[in-house]
Parts: C-alpha cells; sequence; structure tokens
C-alpha cells in the first residue's frame, strides 16, 4: 500500500520536475498541480459525478449480464462434449472481433445509444468470462472427480462440490480480466457514440473544448474507476475461495 | 469377514485407432477378506489399468472381478465406483477447497451414512492415531506430502470400504517419510482389517507391507510370481535388518528384475 502510494507520488514529482524545466515533449501539458486545481473544481460539479454515475451504471449492466451469462455458459461448455463441439468454433470465431467492430452493427441492432452501449460492454466481458470458466473446468484434475465417486457422490455432489469449487478461482480471474475490458470499451464507446454524459464524454468534451487540465482529470478518474472496480473483484473472490489466501 | 476379492483371467485391450494394446492379459489373483496384497511391477505393466478396473473407473475386456462372488466387472458390465471400494490416488486428490475435517467427512455425511458429529468423532480419533491432531481446521495446502497421504488414508477408512485401492500412494515420498507412512497405515490396518490392494513399484514397501506380493510381467500385465510373506505382524522398521527379510527380498528381486530388463529393452526399442 505505501510502496505502491510512494510509486505515485514519485511519478507526480517526475512530472512536476519535467514541466518546470520545460520539458519538450511536456510543453503543451499543464504541471499536476495546475491537474490538481482543475481537480478540486471539477469535483464540486454535478456534472462530474453524474459522468461517474452514468459510466458506472453501464459498466455494471454490461458486466453483470456477461458474467451471469457466461459463467454457466463456459460451466456448459467445460461439462458437456456436445454442447462444447456445438459451442466452441462459434465462440471461437466471434471472440477475436473487437467489442468497437460491433458498435455499426449494434447501433442498427438496438433501438437506444444507451442499449448499444452496455451491449458492447456485455460482449467484451462475457468472452474473457466464457473462456477463462472454460479453461477453469477443463484443468480440473480428474482424481478430484474419482475421488467423490469412490465416496459416494451423485451427479449434483460433482457440480456443487467439486465443479464449481474447483473453478471458482478461475472464475474470478476470468471477471477481473473482463472488468478491466469493460472500463477501456465504456470510454471508448462514448467517444464514438453520440450521448450526453460519460467519463469518455467529459474526456471528449473537454479535448473538443481544448481544457488539457479536464483531459487529465478524466482519465484520472477512469483509471480510478477502473482500478476501484478490479479491487471489488478481486477482494470478492478472495473471500469466496479462502482455501487460496494462505498458501 | 467380508471384502475377499476375486480377479479371475481379466484382460483389458485398449484400441486407439485400431491399435491394439494389451495393457492386461489373462491376470488372475485371488485376495482372501482381510488381506493385504501388494501387487509391484514395472512401470506400464497394468497395475493401475487393474486397480481402476476394480474400482470401476474402466472397464474390463475378458475375464471376471468379484467382491465376496458379487460380480463388480466383466466384459460389457460394470459397477459404478461407490464407497465400497476406496481409492488412495498416487498424486493425491484431496480436495483442496476444504479443510482436512470436512474433506474426511463429506463422503459419509453428504451420503447420509453416518451424521455430522458422528463422523466428526471418528475423524478426530483416527487423526490423533497418525499423529495428527489438531490439524483439522487446515486446508490440504498447509500441509506437508506426508501429512496429506495419511489425511487421504483416513478419508478412504471413514468411508468404510470392503476393499482399500491404494495406487502408489507413498510414491512421492523421501526414505524417512515413507517409512513413518509405512507404520502408520499399518497401525491403521491393524485397527480394522480392510482387505487392501496396494500397487508400488517399490520391491521393499511391498515386503514390509503385504502378506502376499504379486508380482506383475511387464506389458501385457500378467501375474508372474505370487511371493507369500509369512513376517509375523504387527510390523516395525526393526523387520528390515531381519535375515527374512533379506530372503524374501531377494526372491522377490530377481523375478522382478528380469521384467524391468524387458520393460527397459523394449523401452529403448520404441525410442530407436
Amino acid at each position: 500500500m505505501w510502496q505502491g502510494l510512494a510509486g505515485i507520488a514519485l511519478f507526480l514529482a517526475l512530472w512536476q520536475i519535467g514541466t518546470w524545466l520545460r520539458l519538450p515533449m511536456l510543453r503543451h501539458v499543464p504541471a499536476p498541480l495546475d491537474v490538481l486545481v482543475q481537480f478540486a473544481t471539477v469535483v464540486q460539479s454535478r456534472q462530474y459525478w453524474l459522468s461517474w454515475y452514468v459510466s458506472g451504471q453501464r459498466v455494471f449492466l454490461g458486466y453483470a449480464i456477461g458474467v451471469l451469462l457466461g459463467v454457466p455458459l463456459g460451466l456448459a461448455m467445460g461439462m458437456s462434449r456436445i454442447f462444447h463441439g456445438v459451442s466452441f468454433p462459434l465462440v471461437e470465431v466471434l471472440r477475436p472481433i473487437p467489442p468497437l467492430a460491433w458498435v455499426p452493427l449494434s447501433i442498427l441492432f438496438w433501438p437506444t445509444m444507451e442499449q448499444t452501449i452496455v451491449s458492447i460492454i456485455f460482449l467484451g466481458a462475457f468472452f474473457t468470462v466464457v473462456l477463462n470458466v472454460l479453461g477453469g473446468v477443463e484443468a480440473i484434475d480428474v482424481s478430484y472427480q474419482r475421488a467423490a465417486l469412490s465416496m459416494g457422490a451423485r451427479p449434483w455432489h460433482l457440480f456443487w462440490r467439486i465443479v464449481l469449487p474447483a473453478t471458482a478461482p478461475s472464475i474470478f480471474t476470468g471477471m477481473a480480466v473482463g472488468m478491466g475490458l469493460t472500463w477501456e470499451i465504456v470510454v471508448a464507446a462514448e467517444m464514438i457514440a453520440s450521448i450526453q454524459a460519460g467519463l469518455g464524454f467529459m474526456m471528449w468534451q473537454a479535448y473538443v473544448g481544448g481544457n488539457i487540465a479536464l483531459i487529465i482529470v478524466s482519465m484520472a478518474s477512469i483509471g480510478l474507476a477502473g482500478l476501484l472496480s478490479s479491487t471489488l473483484i478481486w477482494a470478492l473472490g478472495r473471500r469466496l475461495t479462502p482455501w487460496l489466501r494462505r498458501t | 469377514m467380508t471384502g475377499a476379492l476375486s480377479i479371475r483371467n481379466v484382460g483389458k485391450v485398449y484400441d486407439p485407432d485400431g491399435a491394439r494394446v494389451f495393457a492386461l492379459d489373462d491376470v488372475s489373483l485371488e485376495i482372501a477378506a482381510g488381506e493385504l496384497c501388494v501387487v509391484v511391477g514395472p512401470s506400464g505393466c497394468g497395475k493401475t489399468t487393474l486397480l481402476n478396473c476394480i474400482a470401476g473407473f474402466d472397464t474390463v475386456s475378458a475375464g471376471e472381478i468379484s467382491i465376496d462372488g458379487a460380480l463388480l466387472a466383466a466384459p460389457g458390465r460394470h459397477l459404478a465406483p461407490g464407497a465400497d471400494r476406496m481409492v488412495v490416488f498416487q498424486a493425491g486428490a484431496l480436495f483442496p477447497w476444504k479443510t482436512v475435517l470436512w474433506n474426511i467427512t463429506c463422503g459419509p455425511v453428504l451420503s447420509r451414512r453416518l451424521t455430522r458429529p458422528d463422523a466428526e468423532a471418528r475423524a478426530r480419533a483416527l487423526l490423533s492415531r497418525v499423529g495428527l491432531a489438531g490439524i483439522e481446521a487446515q486446508y490440504p495446502a498447509e500441509l506437508s506430502v506426508g501429512m496429506k497421504r495419511r489425511v487421504e488414508i483416513i478419508r478412504a477408512l471413514i468411508n468404510d470400504p470392503t476393499v482399500l485401492l491404494l495406487d502408489e500412494p507413498f510414491r512421492a515420498l523421501d526414505a524417512l517419510t515413507k517409512s513413518v507412512m509405512h507404520e502408520a497405515l499399518l497401525e491403521l490396518y491393524d485397527l480394522s482389517r480392510k482387505t487392501i490392494f496396494f500397487i508400488t513399484h517399490d520391491l521393499e514397501e511391498a515386503i514390509f507391507l503385504a502378506d502376499r506380493v504379486a508380482v506383475m510381467t511387464t506389458r501385457p500385465g500378467r501375474v508372474k510370481k505370487i511371493i507369500t510373506v509369512d513376517l509375523p505382524r504387527p510390523r516395525n522398521y526393526r523387520l528390515l535388518a531381519t535375515p527374512r527379510y533379506g530372503e524374501l527380498k531377494q526372491e522377490a528381486l530377481e523375478a522382478i528384475h528380469e521384467e524391468a530388463l524387458k520393460a527397459f529393452v523394449a523401452g529403448e526399442r520404441e525410442l530407436a
């Protein structure tokens, strides 16, 4: 924690010294202190917190649907050979398409821009979760299932007591990686879509208005939002996989 | 007393893409109720295949396996795995996501053969019996390999199997830990006298533990020789220095060395 803060402080100090020294590449970049001043003004505006709320809501919706559909699908693909055969090639064809490449088609498909953005965030989280969960199921040591069968386990025992806990670490890894992706996607989507609020929108407005300090404030806010949500996922993961904590 | 395991003319052919591989060929072995029978043989002789057929993880291509006259496996038929034939695996299969106590008690509790308090009381008693009192709340990852193996054997015994199947359980252990494990296993064996089917390629281990040692040939696996170990029980490490132990070891060594050599030459030929 302290080392992390020290690293951030060092980065800011170097940046500040760089602007004092008038380094050429920092010519158009405001000093951290100026950014801080801009930040202090912006946090007082309702618009700023609305941007957090709006982007956060888009991320949460798309991500939640992605996880809720991705986890069962990954589990099903890992457990059923037939289902794997049917769905895996399809997933492998759709997965390499960058979520933003779906934008034009999504705009035609969904009635509102809001739904378009949420659906694109969903795609980013969904494929990441599916593949991690599938990998987790496939990596389960067959000895666990055999040991359970020897002890008289029924099929539902195998699922709830073996497959699910054995896959839990992969589920949370997929969720954390997927969470990182969703913030990348929401910002990009807000910059290209015609909507009226969001952290990405705020940054684009600052760019159009030539307010460079506000651009940096927006960037830092996006970084913070990503950090916060990933921390939440990791904390949830640690809580639900206590056997990994002490090793 | 129950647990007489009868293996009659068992064969196993793997047929991947028409290349018929004979893993087992006409294996016969009669194991009496309460006997500790150790099967030794070179790597790849089909020991584990035979164990998997008994456990119900694999099917036989010929012959039949039965316990106390009840058929377990025959071509086209096999009894699904169950608590009557508990397996302790080579690489270990304690559930990492559960504590030691839950790992031991889950079988009888989830299948309602024991109440949770009863199962936990038995688990604690068995753990302290092998010097592991106090580790109930720990996760497997926090234990040494030797501790894990003992926990796993206890987990198998608490399910009250008719036959206990052990697949090279002490393979990954150093010599010192191994000798502690052998005494722990014999201590638990003397408590309940379950029929034990134990696989290894360690001859010293085989003779120290067994009532009878079955030496298997290299692939296709066959029973080449049965050595009756007439050493008294209870046994401890002092046995290793007795002349009778030395004679038995010599006898087993001669039988298995020939097979090991054949397996080695076959391996060389495959590589060439």
